[in-house]
């Protein structure tokens, strides 16, 4: 058994690599013809060649290699001029032919990358079934019976490695959203990690900072959402930590992590120490990818997060991390674009993409809500133009986002009723003013004297008077003015 | 009735289209026949009211490995045992669709693995013409149906051999196509880069008919393409300006004297039809059976894997998974499926693989890359299809090595998958005295040249007229 030891208190460097399973939204299974399924009744989308039966034959699915190329190429991959399926061979119930078709030595595509991250290879393979184990644990070990559901049986996977060049749990978490964010805009997966469409194993291990070669890694499985991956690497690279400041060394193995209790165990040697004895499958012949195909790929990408952020930086003048967050969080980013789309009336985007990352978000967490399109986009479109019309005010117009939040509606017929329009009958204001410079002498004895921190009580009273309506930046000049300071 | 089974398949088929016979007529007496099985050439036969009112072409025995819906399916295994079907294979498709219907599912060594049918799961099928002796392997059962009068033409699949020798033992044709001729969706895999299904028939029409049927691309069979322009009735007459090689690469030491004196009366033969007889080198061809017995061994223990006792055939119930993996495949798989899956396990794992598999698979490329220089000087390679003549049954079983090489001559055309016809060349006594008893002669050509093959088989079965039949019991 490889190990490592520590020499005493280096800093530690963390290196991660992430293998993610993307689960295709093909209409049909990779070698077959039946329909792709989630939560269906068991066993009901089989038939002879998912289920292994003798004699039956694997026919490559055209739309798999479609979306598979359109990865690959999304993810700057070199696509191999023929790649080859090999037999991936083990005993167990939800492996009906006692192998997996898979790809070996000349995967699909390799050496593409994704933000700063490299990406080693992408290949096509066929998903398991799902076993259904009947018992307390729900693992296959001291369970009484273990069912076998095929609907899973055959679906098409693409499988994404990366080099070892992420830094931190975190940083895992980030990028793996960000591919997330990718998949779903290829619209090739619907990149569920609760429902296994999205499935992410990570290798970790810890390396004295500023050395090249690599530690002894573990890997990780079972993370099924990005918290659990974030949490997991980050037990994972504790639990390391430990090991090599106890001088105890780590071992190579392959960890199963359990969320409800964060911890970390190892997987039976007999779930995972294989010798899978790849051979080429004879029943297929070698994936040669056509200039059409690839064209075909190329042309069905959409505008992929790195492009949408430097769009929205170059073209829309966003600051990198605001458009970074927009670029990369996908429901948030097409939420965007859609108000933007209904912002005809001097919304800048600017402070759209404000409002929907700062404003809206907080409401919505306030509220407890997910989906930024409880408000609709030409809702939000039109109260962003209000404000920046100045017809309302900043303080106003979160009143009223907060109605949209709660109820929808439509905001400038909110303002009207609640009567929160910017005032803008300057006579109006000077009154309010002069009425508040007279309720706070002492405050407008210290602004008089210099003191422009004094000046707030003012400003609050004729705030609260207005109840928000009058423009803040107005109502100071006035003061000022007023006070001659 | 006994004219019917007479007929051979085309000319009984043209009989039932000029509506001479019927169709019903036809498929009865062919059932009545198989009912008669002495042979244990059978393992399933069709009732005689099955598909008898929609036959236009004599019913087909179809080899045990062809799946058949609703209908028992075997593989000449007890692991299969009790299986049926959901579906059917494309070629028993195809022969239905022309109005040939299943006669009867025939008798072979389990998973096609075997030369002597010693090895199904169901006891030997007999050779017709010594009831003492083996008829061949893997597609035994077929062959012996057709030559003992129980069928009028068959089905099987050659892997190494296993159409080819078994039609040699017993005195009838038999073709491998090129691999890719015929699709191989719903014929249950023994090594499935070299598995291919052809016909075993009385005469060389029969065979160019029935594969007629048979090939053609098909989607459910990513590796077939069919044969360019379909397979033709053969005509030939004579064979001027063709050129037949002998090999030098291949040693005949092994070869029965009475083989051997066939085989020279044959090249004579096809020198008197105007054919031109050479020698060509094929220095790599003598590897063959080192490297068939590394990729099918190693082909087949994943093909096999799905015998696992979770989904379908016999299930040895256990307490782990593990051990009820061990039992059903222990209770189920005979010693010859079990050595091959061993060994095929052991070329394959790590450490091995390029010592084996790897190499076995480099000396398959030379073989090709020989056959390929061969045909650029020749039209067709020739040999003795099999080293000997019908062996007594029991003489080879505890020498696997012996019986391996029973597939010498047969083993190097699959491996480049090429096809080739073996036609009985006459009768032979075999080395140390006996019975007389059929020769085979295979003509092997380049890569989809089945018309040419059956043409130059069909001028040669006419001026050798073999018209030996197996003495009636």
């Amino acid at each position: 058994m490889n190990e490592q030891r520590a020499t005493s208190n280096e800093q530690l460097e963390a290196v991660i690599g992430l293998e993610i399973h993307v689960q295709l939204s093909t209409r049909t299974k990779m070698f077959c013809g039946c329909a792709l399924s989630f939560g269906d009744e068991p066993n009901v989308h089989t038939c002879p060649v998912c289920l292994g039966h003798p004699g039956t034959l694997p026919v490559t699915n055209q739309q798999a290699v479609h979306f598979a190329l359109m990865i690959a190429t999304a993810l700057e991959c070199e696509v191999a001029p023929r790649s080859i399926f090999h037999r991936k061979n083990y005993f167990y119930p939800d492996l009906p032919k006692g192998y997996q078709i898979s790809q070996y030595d000349i995967p699909l595509a390799s050496g593409g990358r994704l933000g700063d991250v490299r990406i080693h290879r992408v290949h096509l393979e066929e998903d398991a079934a799902k076993l259904v184990h009947l018992g307390e644990s729900g693992r296959i070990h001291g369970s009484g019976q273990s069912l076998v559901d095929f609907n899973r049986g055959g679906t098409p996977l693409v499988e994404i490695v990366t080099e070892p060049d992420l830094r931190g749990a975190a940083e895992a978490r980030g990028w793996a959203q960000l591919l997330r964010t990718t998949m779903k805009q290829l619209g090739v997966s619907d990149v569920n990690m609760e429902e296994g469409s999205l499935r992410c194993d990570a290798n970790v291990s810890l390396r004295p900072a500023g050395t090249k070669e690599l530690g002894v890694k573990t890997e990780l499985k079972n993370m099924n959402s990005f918290r659990f991956l974030e949490r997991g690497i980050e037990a994972e690279l504790a639990r390391q930590r430990a090991l090599l400041d106890s001088g105890e060394g780590v071992s190579q193995e392959t960890l199963h992590f359990d969320p409800r209790t964060g911890s970390l165990t190892p997987l039976r040697t007999k779930e995972y120490a294989h010798d899978y004895r790849y051979f080429p499958e004879p029943d297929l012949v070698p994936l040669a990818p056509t200039e059409v195909m690839l064209a075909a790929a190329r042309d069905a990408l959409p505008e992929l997060p790195g492009q949408r952020r430097d769009r929205y930086r170059d073209e829309l003048g966003l600051p990198e991390e605001l458009a970074t967050q927009l670029a990369f969080e996908a429901e948030l980013g097409a939420y965007f674009e859609r108000v933007l789309a209904e912002a005809t009336d001097g919304a800048e985007a600017r402070a759209v993409a404000n409002w929907v990352t700062g404003e809206l978000a907080a409401e919505l967490r306030e509220a407890g809500e997910e989906d930024p399109g409880r408000v609709e986009p030409g809702a939000l479109a039109a109260l962003v133009g209000m404000v920046q019309a100045k017809r309302v005010t900043h303080g106003a117009a979160k009143q009223v986002l907060a109605e949209l939040v709660a109820g929808g509606g439509d905001p400038a017929q909110i303002v009207e009723a609640r009567g929160l329009a910017q005032i803008s009958d300057s006579g109006e204001l000077e009154a309010a003013v002069k009425r508040a410079i007279e309720a706070n002498p002492e405050a407008a004895e210290r602004v008089r004297d210099g003191n422009a921190k004094a000046i707030g009580p003012i400003v609050g009273a004729v705030m609260k008077e207005t109840k928000g309506r009058a423009d803040g930046g107005e109502v100071t000049r006035l003061i000022r003015e007023k006070l001659g300071a | 009735m006994q004219e019917i089974l007479e007929l051979t398949a085309v000319d009984a088929g043209r009989r039932i289209a000029d509506g001479e016979i019927s169709g019903e007529e036809c498929f009865a007496a062919w059932a009545a026949a198989a009912g008669g099985d002495e042979l244990n050439a059978y393992l399933w036969r069709a009732s005689a009211e099955t598909d008898g009112r929609s036959s236009r072409l004599p019913p087909v025995a179809v080899k045990d490995i062809f799946c058949t819906e609703g209908v028992p399916t075997t593989a000449g295994s007890r692991i299969l045992e009790g299986y049926l079907p959901p579906y059917t294979a494309t070629a028993v498709r195809r022969l239905a669709g022309e109005g040939a219907h299943v006669l009867g599912k025939t008798n072979m060594d389990e998973f096609a693995m075997g030369s002597s049918n010693e090895n199904s799961g169901y006891g030997p099928a007999l050779n017709p013409w010594d009831r003492e002796r083996v008829p061949g392997g893997s597609s035994g059962g077929s062959a012996a149906a057709v030559a003992g009068g129980l069928a009028p033409w068959a089905i099987g699949t050659d892997t190494g051999g296993s159409i080819r020798q078994p039609a040699s033992l017993c005195g009838i044709v038999g073709m491998k196509p090129t691999y890719g001729a015929v699709s191989r969706y719903g014929m249950i895999a023994f090594a499935s880069s070299l598995d291919q299904c052809g016909p075993l028939t009385r005469d060389v029409a029969d065979a160019a008919m029935l594969l007629s049927i048979v090939q053609g691309r098909d989607p459910c069979d990513s590796t077939s393409v069919g044969v360019d322009g379909g397979v033709e009735l053969p005509t030939r007459e004579d064979l001027s300006g063709l050129r037949f090689a002998v090999p030098t690469g291949l040693d005949m030491d092994g070869v029965e004297t009475g083989v051997r004196a066939t085989l020279e009366a044959t090249l004579s033969r096809i020198e008197e039809l105007g054919g031109e007889v050479g020698e060509t080198a094929l220095p790599s061809a003598e590897h063959g059976i080192s490297a068939y017995y590394v990729i099918a061994p190693a082909e087949a223990s994943a093909n096999l894997a799905r015998y696992d006792g979770v989904r379908f055939g016999i299930r040895v119930d256990a307490p782990e998974l593990d051990a009820m993996y061990e039992a059903t495949r222990d209770a189920g798989f005979g010693p010859e499926v079990k050595r091959r899956v061993m060994l095929g396990t052991y070329a394959l794992s790590s450490g091995y693989y390029e010592a084996y598999y790897g190499r076995a698979q480099r000396v398959r490329t030379r073989i090709a890359e020989d056959f390929r220089a061969a045909f650029e000087e020749f039209d067709f390679v020739v040999t003795p299809t099999s080293p000997s003549v019908a062996f007594g049954l029991g003489d080879k079983v505890d020498d696997p090595l012996s019986m391996y090489l029973n597939d010498y001559f047969t083993v190097p055309m699959p491996l480049a998958g090429i096809p080739a016809i073996s036609i009985p060349a006459g009768l032979a006594e075999p080395d140390g005295g006996g019975p007389q008893l059929p020769v085979g002669f295979q003509i092997a050509g380049p890569a989809f040249s089945e018309n040419a093959i059956l043409d130059a088989a069909f001028a040669l079965e006419r001026a050798i007229g073999f018209d030996a039949r197996p003495p009636s019991s």
